[in-house]
């Protein structure tokens, strides 16, 4: 969403932020894990968005402007302080399993099982794979989110992913054992 | 997987692979099953990803608040018409911003269908059996789908050009069931999507070849169906196909 070369105002603000409204707020969601600490959230970020629009550059990525602040006032609150001890480096060599391609399991995977697998994973992965699945981000505009080059986006994506999908594999035989 | 390919895989299902990669790959993908094997599960991971991880509503009261706390005051008011006539100006920014909104808007919902349909395409020649119905001849594919899908439709007679029928299986759009045929030109597959035309998300979609990622996508309406026609094929290859079917049709 770029925003046009033009003065920008109150009214733009709300034209442009009410639509995304939603996402933000499912996505604040599954980052907090709970419903009034996303409300939190979602409010935070609206008002610092509103405050810091005048400064809002224009001709770049408003969606992922938003997500942005979002995603750091997530990360300075105390749920989100707990969950990301985890420096960057540290992300990138968290082990995951990489089983072989797992097709078959993916498609009867039920949705509930995918969407524990995703609470289970840490926020880096989570946050990844919501942000590329659900909202439908380029490479470059989740780079802007997570102030990450767009190279360790492919690197963390993919591990994300490889992540997920040992998950999945653990809950299926669980399934299958009965547990 | 000790495929070269292999590490460009999710770039190309993320369709972020430049268009002359995604067409290489997307060859490569026919002749080494373990690569389209692999694109298969990541096609599908994405697809249930995005299924469940559309999960939380915020709650009407809460919208509410924050329209209340980012609402310009104009609009609160109630008296916003004469400042409208006095700006112009502000009326037309808003307005270019809710055109450029719902154009965008319109656009997503365009990309959503048509990657729906390219991911469709993918899957289908990935998997061991991409059609269910297997023949060269409309005569048998037209009266298979009978039953299996609630409308019936014509299919073009390819002698003299270079297409070949390779055969139709049912598939899915947005819950509806439909038709998908595959056609083969040269060493090329091309999926063509029959549906009913529900005059809902499909309407505005263009009715000239599109390019997206490495396929072109062309769709149209006729006697109440909706056909889209998705290869990585040329643009020129697309539109001679989808005037057969518009003839046929």
């Amino acid at each position: 969403m770029e925003v046009p070369d033009q003065r920008l105002s109150a009214a733009t603000f709300e034209e442009l932020a009410l639509p995304l409204f939603e996402q933000l707020y499912n996505f604040a969601h599954w980052l907090a894990q709970d419903a009034a600490e996303a409300e939190d959230l979602v409010q935070e970020t609206y008002v610092k968005a509103l405050r810091g629009f005048s400064g809002f550059q224009l001709g770049t990525n408003f969606r992922a402007w938003m997500f942005r602040i979002l995603r750091n006032t997530f990360l300075t609150s105390r749920t989100g302080l707990k969950s990301t001890v985890v420096s960057d480096e540290e992300i990138e060599t968290i082990p995951s399993a990489a089983p072989n391609p797992e097709t078959v399991l993916i498609e009867r995977a039920n949705r509930e099982m995918v969407r524990q697998g995703l609470t289970e994973l840490p926020v880096p992965f989570r946050e990844i794979l919501l942000l590329c699945e659900v909202e439908e981000m380029s490479y470059e505009e989740i780079a802007q989110v997570l102030t990450i080059p767009v190279g360790t986006v492919m690197s963390r994506l993919f591990r994300a992913r490889r992540a997920l999908r040992s998950l999945l594999v653990e809950k299926f035989k669980g399934v299958q054992n009965g547990v | 997987m000790a495929c070269e390919w292999s590490a460009k895989l999710d770039a190309y299902v993320d369709g972020e692979l430049s268009s002359s990669e995604s067409t290489a790959l997307a060859a490569h993908l026919r002749e080494c099953t373990s690569c389209a094997t692999y694109a298969l599960g990541l096609v599908q991971m994405k697809r249930s990803i995005a299924a469940a991880g559309k999960r939380y509503q915020p709650g009407a009261e809460f919208r509410g608040k924050i329209q209340k706390t980012i609402g310009s005051k104009r609009r609160r008011d109630g008296s916003w018409y004469w400042k409208i006539v006095a700006i112009p100006a502000a009326l037309v920014l808003i307005l270019s911003v809710t055109v450029n909104l719902y154009v965008n808007r319109e656009k997503a919902r365009r990309e959503r269908v048509y990657s729906e349909l390219t991911d469709l395409h993918v899957a289908t020649l990935a998997s061991g059996s991409p059609v269910d119905v297997v023949s060269t001849d409309r005569h048998t594919v037209k009266p298979w789908f009978q039953g299996k899908i609630p409308f019936s439709f014509n299919l073009p007679e390819l002698q003299g050009t270079d297409f070949s029928l390779v055969g139709g299986r049912v598939t899915y759009l947005a819950q509806s069931p439909g038709a998908h045929l595959i056609y083969r030109l040269r060493q090329h597959e091309i999926s063509v999507f029959i549906f009913q035309d529900r005059g809902d998300g499909t309407a505005a979609l263009a009715s000239t070849p599109i390019s997206r990622l490495s396929f072109t996508v062309e769709s149209w309406t006729k006697n109440g169906l909706r056909y889209f026609v998705v290869g990585d094929v040329g643009a020129q290859d697309i539109e001679s196909l989808s005037k057969l079917l518009r003839d046929a049709g």
